[in-house]
């Protein structure tokens, strides 16, 4: 016990309750400097290197970006990106059309909403090969299509025109069902009342979803498009199963293009690849510093 | 301090090859992961134990694709004392980083210049030897001897004969030539063979040393003649959708008369039903009056810089130069030898390839271990976007140019 007249309260005991929190997040924040900040400083400072990974690394200052400035693949994989980014946006509103498709209570709806959600579950390595079969031009089920139309088949992940979208087709398919799934759970949450007044009111059809429903599943389009958009970002594996980022570097985004140049077999330049890697994180930036403000407000909103 | 913040990175790797090394041991690191390559390497090693009893040999074998990047972080890291790799500019940077020990002295000691003199050139930078080869296999034209037949057409030896015997096949609505360039490498088969026919080895190995531009006119004149083949459409339709293997296919039910390919795919072939009586090679035919280089693609054994055990190792890299242990070895692998003295099978494919090679002008090592990692690159890549649009090729052979003024510096 503490009488007040006890000769001295220790420094830990005066600063207990400071220093708690700040000794239980050291760990966490020891291990995210040392394994994500550092890096991202590392990295950025590979990026003014030439360097081949072995031998010695020479300064080039702004050599590298100035180079990609001028390097039609860079800005190939630029374009790519985009199309990655407003392609995935499509999963949203397709996931909220198969969410409201599927929230039925009929016989064995259950087991269709398992059917549905199942491209989720499964690898995205077996996604990509069974795409990547799909869209083969001798015997996948795309040219069969084509050629019963009438049309010359076509090998879409061969033909620079279509394989980025091709690409993005079967990375969007799993993504739909993760977004199907969180609006599915989110119109359970549904208040019947404010449906009860608004059908009171006489709204029905659009105007029932429009201003009533997709109010109130406001939070479930946040995280929907949250994780939508990292999913584009990091659209790497589809890129790498499906074309390797071919035919001639057509399918490329940029994470595929920084470890061509970084870490693939014919690559090995540690600067230029980083440089890549700088600009894409500086691209990812803007996102993480809009979704840390949104939550910031929100967090501030509910204090 | 430039090399400071670099350090991390090697250190997480180190664990990959963890090998415990005593006195007397013989730490080998090898890609050979599939059954031929295994049974040879073990063959070769067991062998070498039996005429060393005092060296103990370990093998690490790796699987090919992962060999490619670990061999990078374990040759600084925690080098063994043998490892595998291939000749011509595939080893240079490891040359050039001081991560390969200077062999000139095995090559002296045992006449190897004599023994293996297809290979002194692949395998000696700066003057020096660097490894020794131990198998290579050729390339070249493998054909559908029914289709053949059936189209009363006779096996091509000059140019004009292989565009008329394509235009027939294509008339009969049979492809000519099966390709498969999805993984790109297989165009750099089809431009090595186009180069060295028109312009000749010493031009191809100048141009794959970056000490020609290719915006130069002996460069345009290869795709000239590839324009003969390209423009008509004699390649199979969508080949950038297709590996390799998806091609073959194609040979086999004679949708395809002609392949261009290395003689690895002549054990697919034959599973998939071919014969030695359906199935025929030649050799890529005279398109101008220059000596026939051929490309055979070099397999090769070397020693870490840093390997403990070097006496041993160079034992070992005498012991994998010798006639008869490249005979047997090569019989196991289904290749060639590179030693003149050594034997080969009775398999026709690999007797003819032997004789090519032999008598070749010269041997180039395949585009991408004959040009820096970041030119093949680009350069495959360049060719793959011909086959499917030739009409962008000046456009193509613009960027491969300024390729080509950066990545030899």
């Amino acid at each position: 016990m503490n009488s007040p007249n006890s000769p001295k309260k220790s420094w830990w005991r005066k600063n207990q309750r400071q220093l708690a929190p700040w000794l239980f997040l050291a760990p966490v924040m020891l291990l995210f400097t040392l394994y994500v900040i550092a890096p991202i400083f590392q990295s950025i400072a590979i990026s003014f290197y030439d360097w081949d990974g072995l031998g010695e690394a020479t300064f080039v200052g702004l050599g590298n970006y100035v180079e990609l400035w001028s390097d039609p693949d860079f800005w190939i994989s630029l374009k790519n990106n985009l199309i990655w980014f407003f392609g995935f946006l499509l999963a949203v509103p397709a996931g909220l059309f198969m969410a409201l498709f599927l929230n039925q209570k009929v016989f064995g709806i259950r087991l269709v909403k398992s059917l549905f959600f199942f491209p989720f579950v499964i690898s995205q390595v077996v996604i990509g090969l069974i795409f990547t079969w799909f869209y083969n031009p001798s015997f996948g089920f795309v040219s069969d299509v084509l050629r019963f139309f009438g049309f010359a088949a076509t090998g879409v992940l061969s033909d620079e025109r279509f394989v980025t979208y091709g690409v993005v087709l079967a990375g969007v398919y799993p993504q739909i069902a993760y977004t199907m799934i969180l609006y599915l759970t989110g119109l359970n949450n549904l208040r019947p009342d404010l449906i009860e007044a608004g059908r009171l009111e006489g709204a029905k059809g659009w105007n029932m979803l429009w201003h009533v429903i997709l109010p109130q599943l406001r939070p479930a389009t946040f995280i929907a498009v949250v994780v939508t958009i990292i999913g584009s970002l990091r659209s790497f594996d589809m890129i790498s199963i499906m074309t390797s980022g071919g035919p001639y570097g057509q399918s490329r985004v940029l994470a595929y293009y920084m470890y061509e140049k970084a870490l693939s077999e014919y690559g090995y330049r540690m600067g230029y690849g980083t440089a890549i890697a700088t600009v894409l994180f500086l691209i990812t930036l803007v996102y993480i510093l809009f979704f840390i403000y949104r939550i910031y407000q929100q967090e501030k909103d509910s204090a | 301090m430039k090399k400071h913040f670099f350090a991390p990175m090697a250190v997480a790797v180190i664990g990959l090859a963890a090998t415990i090394v005593n006195a007397g041991e013989l730490v080998i690191n090898t890609d050979a992961s599939d059954p031929a390559p295994k049974a040879a390497f073990q063959a070769v090693v067991d062998g070498f134990m039996k005429a060393n009893p005092d060296v103990k040999v370990k093998i690490n074998t790796f699987d090919h694709e992962g060999y490619k990047t670990s061999i990078r972080n374990f040759l600084s890291a925690n080098p063994p004392d043998v490892v595998n790799w291939y000749a011509g500019n595939r080893m240079a940077p490891f040359v050039k980083a001081k991560l390969f020990e200077d062999v000139s002295d095995v090559w002296a000691k045992n006449g190897l210049n004599e023994k293996l003199k297809s290979s002194v050139s692949s395998m000696t930078i700066d003057g020096k030897q660097w490894g020794v080869p131990y198998t290579y296999y050729q390339w070249g034209i493998y054909y559908n001897k029914a289709v053949f037949a059936k189209n009363g057409v006779a096996v091509p030896k000059t140019w004009d004969e292989l565009l008329a015997v394509s235009a027939k096949f294509k008339a009969a609505k049979i492809a000519p030539f099966a390709i498969g360039t999805k993984a790109l490498w297989p165009t750099g088969g089809w431009f090595d063979y186009m180069n060295l026919r028109v312009n000749g080895y010493k031009f191809h190995m100048d141009l794959t040393n970056g000490k020609v531009p290719y915006t130069d006119k002996r460069v345009a004149e290869v795709f000239d003649k590839w324009d003969q083949l390209t423009k008509p459409g004699y390649f199979i339709a969508d080949h950038a959708s297709y590996d390799w293997q998806d091609a073959l296919p194609a040979l086999v039910k004679g949708e395809a008369a002609m392949y261009l390919i290395g003689n690895f795919a002549v054990e697919p072939l034959k599973k998939a039903g071919m014969t030695n009586d359906t199935l025929g090679f030649f050799q890529f035919p005279k398109i101008n009056d220059v000596p026939m280089a051929e490309d055979a693609p070099t397999d090769t054994v070397h020693i870490p810089a840093k390997a403990k055990n070097k006496v041993d190792a160079k034992r070992f890299l005498a012991y994998m130069a010798q006639a008869d242990v490249q005979t047997e070895m090569n019989k196991t692998l289904g290749q060639l030898p590179t030693n003149a003295g050594s034997q080969v099978g009775d398999d026709p494919f690999l007797q003819v390839g032997f004789k090519m090679l032999s008598n070749a002008a010269g041997l180039a090592q395949f585009y991408d271990r004959d040009a820096p990692a970041e030119m093949a690159k680009a350069g495959m890549e360049g060719f793959q976007r011909y086959m499917v649009k030739p009409e962008q090729r000046s456009e193509i052979l613009k960027q491969l140019e300024s390729v080509r003024q950066r990545a030899y510096k």
